[in-house]
């Protein structure tokens, strides 16, 4: 079964039961370097791989970039 | 030596990483500019292009990371974005930026010195952005700054210190490190800076949009340290009568 959630704005389907590590993996970012926010809470890094995505969860995928 | 909040930095330039041309080309800006804290900005990933990552490069070692806040419109955004400068590793240094108005990206005073008090009472280390106010300066230091950071002009303008008068009463009253950020465009107006007392500066885009950004890091590396050599020497008294340097006497055989 595949649901629906919201990745940096964008409508994403995922399969059921898909924990947070496996979705940044699949999308072929490096853990290490992404921050996460699941439904406007920060997910710890050693958190990824226990929580397990929702049904209209609300992600964002964060990273350093070039600034002043 | 550069203390700030207890950290010792042999170098008092602080560089920015934004808008060079590859990384490489930042890479090298970088060691040569002889820095040891540099600043990153945090946006969301760009999911069509996994591998541009500005850590696949940044040696994390080497550089203190100085996380910024910018993009936040108020405290409320620039405190989101530096508890997530934290989660991702990158140590409890801030840059605080909060910047409303697009067309200037001048600070907001009321916002900044509230989201300062917040993060330093969460154990951010934060060096907020802010005007040349020598008032707000020592009301940021009050709440929790572990520096303050003039700007010289507005960010990215390359016009200089444009607020010298305001930024040497900020360097008098000072109980932290004085980092001048924005708005320097040559090495000579670092220099001015370091000149006038600054404990340190903070360039972005004048190395990065310079013709060879490796050599103008180098001249801004140069300018710092001779800036503030020249500051510890002590300058002569300025004045507006011209008082030779050659002797006045033993000029009678002339006439």
């Amino acid at each position: 079964m595949r649901m629906n959630i919201i990745c940096n704005g964008k409508e994403m389907a995922v399969v059921e039961g898909t924990t947070l590590e496996e979705l940044i993996l699949e999308l072929q970012l490096n853990p290490a370097t992404v921050v996460a926010e699941c439904d406007g809470r920060i997910v710890l890094r050693d958190e990824y791989s226990q929580v397990t995505l929702s049904q209209g969860a609300v992600l964002e995928l964060i990273r350093f970039v070039g600034g002043g | 030596m550069l203390t700030i909040a207890g950290h010792i930095f042999k170098s008092r330039l602080l560089v920015g990483t934004g808008k060079f041309a590859s990384a490489e080309v930042m890479c090298r800006a970088l060691e040569a500019s002889g820095s040891e804290m540099v600043t990153v900005a945090l946006r969301r990933v760009d999911l069509d292009d996994p591998t541009d990552d500005i850590m696949r490069v940044l040696d994390r070692s080497r550089y203190v990371f100085l996380p910024n806040t910018s993009g936040a419109r108020d405290a409320d955004e620039a405190v989101r974005l530096a508890r997530m400068a934290r989660a991702s590793g990158g140590g409890d240094w801030l840059k605080l930026e909060v910047t409303p108005d697009p067309r200037t990206l001048l600070p907001d005073p009321v916002e900044t010195l509230r989201a300062t008090a917040i993060l330093a009472a969460e154990g951010f280390k934060v060096l907020p952005y802010m005007n040349a106010d020598p008032i707000l300066a020592l009301k940021l230091q009050d709440v929790g700054a572990a520096a303050v950071m003039p700007l010289g002009a507005p960010i990215g303008t390359n016009q200089g210190l444009l607020t010298r008068f305001q930024v040497e009463i900020i360097i008098e009253q000072a109980r932290v490190p004085v980092i001048v950020d924005a708005g320097l465009g040559l090495p000579s107006h670092a220099a001015e800076a370091m000149e006038i007392g600054a404990d340190a500066v903070l360039v972005n885009t004048a190395i990065a949009g310079a013709g060879d950004p490796v050599r103008m890091a180098r001249a801004f590396a140069q300018a710092v340290e001779a800036g503030r050599t020249a500051f510890e020497a002590g300058a002569g008294r300025r004045q507006s009568r011209a008082d030779a340097s050659s002797p006045a006497s033993g000029l009678g055989f002339l006439r």
